[in-house]
Formats: structure tokens, sequence, C-alpha cells
């Protein structure tokens, strides 16, 4: 067991957790956009910064990965985090202002505008989709292509990938990509996430070993019906 | 795939380290990564695509598109900028008639630019095969091609300062190698005797220390590596070492003044080892 301090709070935990961890069970909200349980935590969001140590020697770590140590002073919710927090959500919103995720978080954390100039990208480099392809769903078939502005997640030479099933995890995963779940009209606003996965289920019985992430949808049931 | 999830990532990481010397290798022969070679990677490996193309993509030194034969950078980072490197691009896109990033309809050449080559103080800098032109303007950008289509790697001896005669002897018996008599690049050349696919004959070397000109009793064709022997006592010149450039063994000579110069036995590599403080088999 490690001993540390959070928020004020003396508490012992087990070896190898990590901060997020620790503090959700002790119930303080961090809010997060690229973790998630089951698959390894990546600190690509950055929405999960945490003050660690004391004094002048505090420094902001993301909590996702990082491990608990023995005799740590974690603060989650100091005026320091919470102001680092913000302008993250900022610049999330700048990015990719049409993600409910973001949209959400953004109006927990108390921000109502952000500062930077306004871009409409569909995905913001969080990685869910290519760690859900390759540790739930055990294909590896979209992963990260290029290097800095040229950075983006896809498949390989943007050809149809011959390890993916269409499983649907990528997009179930996805933060960003709301907007790619209101049907075919944005101003209809339904969700109709299953009528966007159409052509995965079209083309189901060429997959066999198909795992379909959008279980509850059964659309393709209803359509071979 | 599933063992792939649990190996440790240190072993991870090891994969990777291995792709990229791959993937040069890849570069090296085809000047570009084809589609199929990284495929065959990724079957060889047992890595996935993804990661490979990751990697391929990722770096600036690979390139997925076929390159030209010579390739030239223009740095643009800070230093050559504000000295006129967008000038030199320029000019470079107007005389080739591509664009930054493109290779010529014949496939002569590849144009890049660069963020920085480490020689801010000699900017704007192009880099041409391998060969550095400082503070380049635009009037010289068409000498510079001329100069990289003809081939940089032709050495003018009797302008290069970094061409000097050296004096060589055997590092067995130490007798003197010199021969006044025979001329090669204007200066006394280097005799020894060579033997290779069961021919034995003389071998005259320049003296001059960056010349690779050579006479021979036989042709020698490319890339036959070639058993050297010192003309005075026959033993074989053979050193422990071997090149840095394509593994074949080392030919170790004596430097009057002190020293030792180790050339590669190979046919048309250029390796070669200057060491003006050690022994032969230090």
């Amino acid at each position: 067991m490690v001993n540390l301090k959070l928020n004020g709070l003396i508490i012992s935990v087990e070896e190898g957790t990590t901060i997020l961890e620790a503090a959700r069970f002790m119930g303080f909200p961090i809010p997060t956009l690229c973790h998630m349980e089951g698959l390894s935590p990546y600190g690509a969001c950055r929405l999960c910064v945490v003050e660690v140590g004391e004094g002048t020697k505090a420094k902001l770590v993301t909590s996702c990965t990082s491990v608990v140590q023995e005799g740590m002073t974690v603060r989650t919710a100091s005026a320091r985090v919470v102001k680092a927090r913000k302008m993250i959500v900022e610049l999330l919103l700048a990015t990719c202002p049409q993600s409910k995720v973001i949209q959400d978080i953004a109006s927990e954390l108390g921000v109502r505008q952000q500062r930077f100039r306004q871009e409409y990208e569909d995905c913001i480099m969080c990685g869910l989709c290519v760690r859900m392809c390759e540790e739930q769903m055990m294909a590896k078939a979209i992963g990260f292509r290029g290097r800095g502005d040229h950075r983006s997640i896809g498949t390989p030479f943007d050809m149809k990938s011959e390890v993916c099933r269409l499983c649907g995890g990528c997009i179930y995963v996805c933060p960003a990509c709301q907007l790619r779940c209101t049907y075919t009209e944005p101003e209809k606003a339904i969700c109709g996430g299953c009528m966007n996965l159409t052509p995965p289920c079209l083309e189901k019985e060429k997959f066999e070993d198909m795992m379909c992430y959008m279980e509850p949808c059964v659309a393709c049931e209803i359509k071979n019906r | 795939m599933a063992t792939l999830n649990t190996t440790p990532d240190t072993e991870k990481i090891k994969a990777r380290e291995g792709i990229i010397s791959i993937l040069e290798d890849i570069q090296a022969r085809f000047g570009y990564l084809p589609e199929k070679e990284l495929r065959n990677v990724a079957e060889h490996t047992g890595q996935s695509l993804v990661d490979i193309y990751g990697v391929a993509t990722f770096y600036k030194s690979f390139s997925l598109k076929p390159r030209g034969k010579h390739l030239v950078s223009v740095c643009l980072g800070t230093a050559c900028h504000v000295r006129g490197g967008p000038n030199v691009k320029k000019e470079f896109e107007h005389s080739l008639n591509i664009r930054a990033g493109d290779t010529t309809k014949d496939k002569e050449f590849t144009l890049e630019t660069v963020a920085c080559l480490g020689a801010c103080a000699l900017g704007p800098i192009v880099v041409a095969d391998g060969h550095y032109f400082s503070k380049v303007t635009s009037p010289k950008v068409k000498q510079i091609i001329n100069k990289t289509r003809e081939g940089l790697d032709k050495v003018e001896i009797q302008t290069d300062q970094r061409i000097f005669p050296v004096e060589i002897s055997c590092a067995r018996c130490n007798h003197s190698l010199m021969d006044p008599d025979h001329l090669v690049d204007y200066h006394p050349s280097i005799r020894v005797t060579i033997s290779f696919e069961r021919k034995h004959g003389w071998l005259r070397l320049s003296s001059l220390y960056g010349s690779y000109n050579i006479e021979s009793e036989y042709e020698i064709p490319e890339n036959t590596v070639v058993n050297f022997f010192c003309p005075h006592c026959h033993t074989e010149l053979r050193g422990a070492a071997n090149c840095v450039e394509c593994g074949s063994p080392m030919v170790p000579m004596i430097v009057k003044g002190g020293g030792v110069i180790q050339i590669c036995s190979k046919r048309g590599c250029k390796g070669h080892m200057l060491d003006l403080s050690g022994g032969i088999y230090g």
C-alpha cells in the first residue's frame, strides 16, 4: 500500500494505481477525454492534469499516466489546475467546437467562450480509436500517420484495411465525431448513428468474425428481417 | 496479434527501432518506400502495417513517393530564412520547374526544404547529394544544378584544397611503397601487388589523399574484394578492422611522419580511415 495526501486527505491505495484512479475512488471528480477503462492510459488530452508536490516545486502532471508514489501530495482542483484545465478546454473547443463531449466538459468547467482562432477539425488526436482498435478489437487497422501539422489518423495508404472488421468501435469511442452521427442532414440533429453505419452493416456477410460495438443498435438485424 | 498485446513495452520499442533500419535499407535500395515493400516488412517482422506506415510517414527522410536521382535540400530554417533562403527556394523551383517536395518529370531532381542543417552562420545552405553549398544566392542556383547533374563525387585534383599527397610504406616491413617512376595524378604512385579471381598483378594507387584514381594491370570489376600484398616482403596487407561502409576487410598502410591509413579492399567502395595517432592493431 502507498500512502499519499490527496486534497489534504491522507489515504493509502494499492501500489500501481494511477492518481486518476485513486482520486475517482475517493470521489474527487477529474474530467477526462482520452481516458477509457480497458484502454491503456495515453495522456493526450491533458484534461486530467493535477498538481503534484508542494510550494514552488509543485508540478502539473497528467493523472491518468502518473502512478501514485509514497508520500506525494496531490491537489486535483487547485486554482492552478483549474486555470490550466480551462485553457485546455478552450484549445479543444478551438479545434473541434462541434463535439458534444467537449461542449459538456466546457460547460461543466464553466468555460463559456474560447479566445482562439476557430477551426473545425473532426479529430483532436486523442488516440482513443487507435487504442480501441488495437487493444480491444485486436485489429490494428488504424493508426497515427505523419507528424506535426500533418498528423492524422487512418489506415495505411488511405485504403480499406484488410484487418478491419468494420466493428465501428472507433466511431463508438470517438469524442469528436459527434457531427458525423447526425444522420445525413446536420440541421435535423437526430443521432442516427446506426444510419451512418449502414455501409459496414451491408457488408456484414463478408465479415463473418465481425464484432459490432454498436450492439444495442441492432439496425442490421432489423434491416435483414 | 494476441501475443503482441502481452509483450512488454520495451520490446515493442526495440522492434520499432529495428523497423527504422529496415526502412532505411529499403529507402537506400529503391530511393523511396514502395507500398509492396512496406507490406513485406509488416509480414516479416510480425508488426502491423499501421505501425510501419506510421514510422514511414513520421520521419522526413523516408519518402513514399519515388524520388529523383539527385536530392536537393534547401534550408529554410530561421537563419537561412532571413538570409534569403526563400528566394533560393523560388529560384530552384523556377529552374527545375517543380514545387518543393516534388520530383522532376525526368526523375533527375527532387527538391526539398529542410528546417535547419546546423550551419546557420553559412546560410542560406543548400545540400545537393550530401554536398553542402554555403551562402547560396539566386544566381548560384543554376551552377549548383549543373554541377549536381554532372555528379558531385567527381574530385577536382588540381583545385580541391582537401587533397594532399601522402607517402606510404608497408605496415609489415616498413619498406616504402612509393613509386616515383610511375605517376598517378601527377604524383608518385603507391605500388602494391594485388590478387583477385586467380589474377595476380600490380596496382598503383594515387598518393593524393582524397583521390580515388588507380591504375591496374588487370581491370578490376566493381564490388570485387581484392587481396593486397607488399611488393617487397610479399605479406598480405590485412588489418583487423572492417570497412564501416561495406564491411569488407580494410588494408592498413603506414603514413610517413606517423600514422596509419586504412583503405577498403572492395573496388568501388570509398571507405577509408586516416589515423595519425594510433597503431595498426590498436
